[in-house]
């Protein structure tokens, strides 16, 4: 009875969510195809030992920047989870949402403004190092930039994650004296390892296809990744069978290194009881929570000083005026329209892979995992990346003779940003589900419980806090990315950063601050918003 | 009763003239700054109305070289009469696609230098390129390029990536022009100097503006915008002895707008003045035809070049990838 209609259903709601990404990956590489016909030239000409040197940087800094990202992370997210009373602690958490919001252009700007060449630290830098500081250009400055971006994101999922221990389990470790490193061992390590190469995986997507802080920090082509080389073959050139052939690639050593990640990783071991306890018992020396406030603070600086300093470059600008420009309020509300479509289709789509990737583990139960359940699993984040020039090129060829092409402009963006965010709404969802599913699983096939029964009673108050996590998450990155449609059209899609892009393009700088200002507080207030919504009555 | 009548009326008498400027339409692809509110696009959509009776539409795509590859990919089947943007950097290529018709109207009287001899494309505005600097971080900016790629390795310069970027490409020629075969060997010194290489004008210039260099690679036209706009004589440009590479921003009607009579009107409006005056100010570059006052004083102060540095759009596209692969060997040892 256990793989009775339920299950089957959960699977089904995969299979469509994943024949949705595979419509719009397949969709833009055949259309890519069509125009590449046979002209492979291109594509065999570009692996050459200038790529081979492409390919190693791109590797290198990825590596890099996850491990840089990840390892402290596991940190800050520890000592967040351990003083759930923290002070600011909801206020961290919101902001540490706000990087994945910003264009990339304004996070580097926010970072020089600390560690470039004119930056509030290259006095300190030049008097202790003694010779004129020279900015954080290089591999370096990459690297800043990225574990700005990608710490705090991690740190929020790996939160995620501990806050699915169940409370017994806190209070058994406090029953029997378990202290910092005993409690890390058996309490929290078994989950944040679960979480390891999803989160890993993720951080490292997101820096192999970096492009604007590569090359506005690298310091020359030298630092140059796969994502400019494919960026590259769909401008001057307009050579799609290099990009396709070059995105293949990209996909490839994302597979490699995400395999080798997954062995890292380990299923968390769920605990089928019901909790009882209530959720908030920490034990912690004082020496603990002295180490802890202090690895806390250590974080909150980093990511809070490139935040302040576009704040303050922001107060620069006449906000008042900004605020009120019908052409901003405009953007604004745009912004908000196609943000919240494509997180409602992130979180749906997201929701349906947890669900199916659940159901078939447990129908499986041991041996080998079914290629659609890989697929459920991880196969989905690997939109992440195919470059959105890419899908908007190959979509443009498709749609180019449907008449306007540009009034699908907005529908490409809503598309693209949901599938785009799926990767981080499944990191979200996917612990609080399969730990519900496994206190939940059998006392549902045992009462019967299935269906929009079951999601209401069983699963949504489970969920509820994690999926408006999620939803919150893909907003805020669904706010950023417009590449995708260069060659659309952009009249129906002149979202914040857009019009932020286009100040800064057209000696506007002051504005691009001030609207840089405007996008981050408008992130927060979506965060606080999902905090609010997504609060358990028992919370 | 009356009040449905009167409505009634009024919807048909709205959509009367509609029905009869649907006849009369003309489609302009550009890209998204020139239709952004404060560039010239909604001026020039106004005054061309006003003299046309017809119905201007304008689609922006993000820039010249994806105004090119949407129109290659639309191919003969495009919506647009007239493809506004692109500059003569990519013309070559833009022929060689056969999409664009020749736009028969007299170039004579053109302010760009060197003259006009093209009959597809015509140009709407043109600028140099030029090294930008601080007044107050650099006291002596290069005198000339070689001043430029030898000097002082501290002083630094951002540019932009010429695999990306249509400035980038322009310093890429420019060094080309000057230094020919010897210009990788002009780009291992400049290579010191360089902070950084941007995907785009708009980080480079944000990174200046920033402060975090003295120098940009821009036009000689970008003081003009801080002395008219923000009252300030901060930033100025270099003068090059050896001459100023040049950029051309043209228009072309293609084979769809050589059927639409409103293609051939809007090109000849192009050049006259009631088009030429909004271009200064608004896109900060120099109108490629007669204006009808002067231009703002702030233009009279700016560097004028003594020698026009230019490749010949067939020149650019035969070498480009060549270029540009060499520039990279060099700047990426």
């Amino acid at each position: 009875m256990r793989t009775g209609q339920t299950i089957d259903r959960r699977v089904t709601a995969g299979v469509v969510a994943l024949a949705a990404i595979a419509i719009l990956l397949g969709g833009a590489v055949a259309g890519l195809l069509t125009e590449a016909a046979s002209n492979w030239a291109g594509a065999v000409a570009a692996f050459d030992g200038y790529m081979a040197r492409v390919v190693r940087f791109t590797l290198w800094q990825a590596a890099l920047s996850t491990i840089l990202s990840v390892l402290p992370a596991i940190a800050v997210a520890r000592a967040l989870s351990r003083h759930p009373a923290f002070p600011g602690r909801g206020l961290i958490l919101r902001l540490f949402a706000v990087p994945l919001a910003l264009p990339a252009i304004v996070a580097a700007l926010g970072v020089l403004a600390l560690y470039g060449r004119a930056g509030y630290f290259a006095g300190i830098f030049s008097s202790l190092s003694g010779q004129a500081w020279p900015g954080a250009y290089g591999l370096s400055g990459i690297l800043v930039a990225h574990v700005f971006f990608n710490l705090p994101l991690a740190t929020r999922l790996f939160v995620e994650a501990l806050d699915t221990v169940p409370a017994d389990q806190w209070r058994l470790a406090s029953q029997l004296g378990m202290r910092a490193g005993p409690s890390f061992r058996f309490v929290e390590w078994p989950v944040i390892r679960a979480a390891l190469p999803g989160v890993a995986g993720l951080v490292f997507m997101l820096c192999i296809t970096s492009f604007t802080i590569v090359l506005t920090l690298g310091g020359g082509p030298r630092a140059t990744t796969l994502e400019v080389a494919i960026y590259q073959a769909l401008r001057f050139d307009f050579d799609p069978a290099r990009a396709v052939a070059l995105t293949a690639l990209q996909i490839l050593l994302t597979a490699i290194v995400v395999a080798v990640l997954a062995r890292l990783g380990a299923n968390a071991v769920g605990d089928a009881n019901l909790s009882v306890a209530s959720p908030r018992v920490r034990d912690a020396t004082p020496t603990e929570t002295l180490l802890n406030s202090l690895v806390i603070a250590l974080a909150l600086l980093f990511v809070a000083g490139p935040m302040l300093a576009t704040v303050l470059a922001g107060l620069q600008a006449d906000l008042g005026r900004l605020a009120g420009e019908s052409a901003v309020l405009k953007a604004t509300a745009t912004s908000l329209v196609l943000a919240i479509l494509s997180a409602l289709l992130a979180a749906l789509l997201s929701l349906s892979l947890v669900m199916a990737r659940r159901a078939l583990q447990l129908q499986r139960r041991a041996g080998q995992r079914t290629l659609l359940e890989r697929l459920t699993d991880t196969g989905a984040g690997f939109v992440l990346v195919v470059p959105s020039i890419v899908i908007g090129a190959g979509w443009f060829i498709l749609l180019r003779y449907t008449g306007n092409v540009f009034l699908l402009a907005p529908v490409m963006v809503v598309t693209v940003n949901a599938v785009m965010a799926m990767p981080f709404a499944v990191r979200a969802i996917r612990p609080a589900y399969d730990a519900a599913s496994e206190r939940h699983e059998k006392l549902c096939a045992l009462l019967g419980i299935a269906g929009r029964d079951r999601f209401r009673l069983i699963d949504w108050p489970a969920l509820r806090r994690p999926l408006f996590t999620a939803l919150a998450f893909a907003m805020a990155l669904s706010l950023g990315d417009l590449g995708v449609i260069a060659l659309f059209g952009s009249d129906a899609v002149q979202t914040l950063p857009y019009l932020l892009l286009a100040r800064m393009g057209s000696y506007r700088t002051a504005d691009a601050a001030g609207l840089a200002l405007l996008l981050g507080l408008l992130c927060l207030a979506l965060m606080t918003l999902a905090d609010r919504l997504g609060r358990n009555r028992y919370d | 009763m009356r009040s449905t009548i009167s409505y009634l009326l009024g919807v048909a008498a709205l959509a009367f003239p509609f029905a009869a400027m649907a006849a009369e339409k003309l489609t302009i692809y550009t890209y998204d700054s020139f239709t952004a509110e404060w560039g010239p696009g909604p001026q020039v959509e106004k005054a061309f109305e006003a003299e046309c009776a017809c119905d201007v539409e304008f689609v922006s795509v993000a820039d010249g070289v994806a105004l090119l590859n949407r129109v290659k990919l639309e191919g003969a089947a495009t919506k647009a009469d007239v493809v506004l943007g692109l500059d003569t950097n990519l013309t070559a290529e833009a022929k060689a696609t056969g999409l664009f018709a020749p736009h028969g109207l007299n170039a004579e009287n053109l302010a760009v230098p060197e003259g006009w001899g093209d009959d597809t494309f015509l140009p709407y505005d043109y600028g140099y390129f030029a090294v930008v600097y601080d007044t107050e971080k650099l006291k002596t900016p290069p005198a000339s390029l070689k001043e430029l790629v030898e000097g002082d390795p501290e002083q630094k310069i951002v540019i932009q990536d010429p695999r990306t970027s249509t400035p980038g490409l322009g310093l890429l020629l420019w060094v080309r022009a000057v230094y020919g075969d010897k210009a990788p060997e002009a780009w291992a010194k400049l290579k010191g100097r360089v902070l950084t290489a941007t995907p785009g004008w708009s980080e480079a210039y944000g990174l200046f503006t920033k402060g975090e260099a003295p120098m940009v690679f821009s036009y000689t036209t970008s003081p003009a915008y801080h002395m008219i706009a923000e009252k300030t004589e901060r930033y100025q440009a270099a003068s090059f002895p050896e001459g100023h590479y040049l950029q051309v921003e043209v228009a072309g009607i293609t084979t769809t707008g050589a059927k639409n009579p409103l293609a051939t009107k809007f090109m000849a409006f192009m050049v006259t003045p009631a088009f030429q005056d909004v271009i200064p100010e608004t896109q900060w570059m120099l109108p490629a035809a007669k204006t009808s006052k002067p231009l703002n004083p702030a233009f009279d102060k700016l560097v004028k070049p003594a020698k026009t540095l230019a490749f010949s759009p067939q020149e650019v596209a035969a070498n480009r990838k060549a270029w540009v692969d060499e520039w990279l060997s060099v700047m990426s040892q």
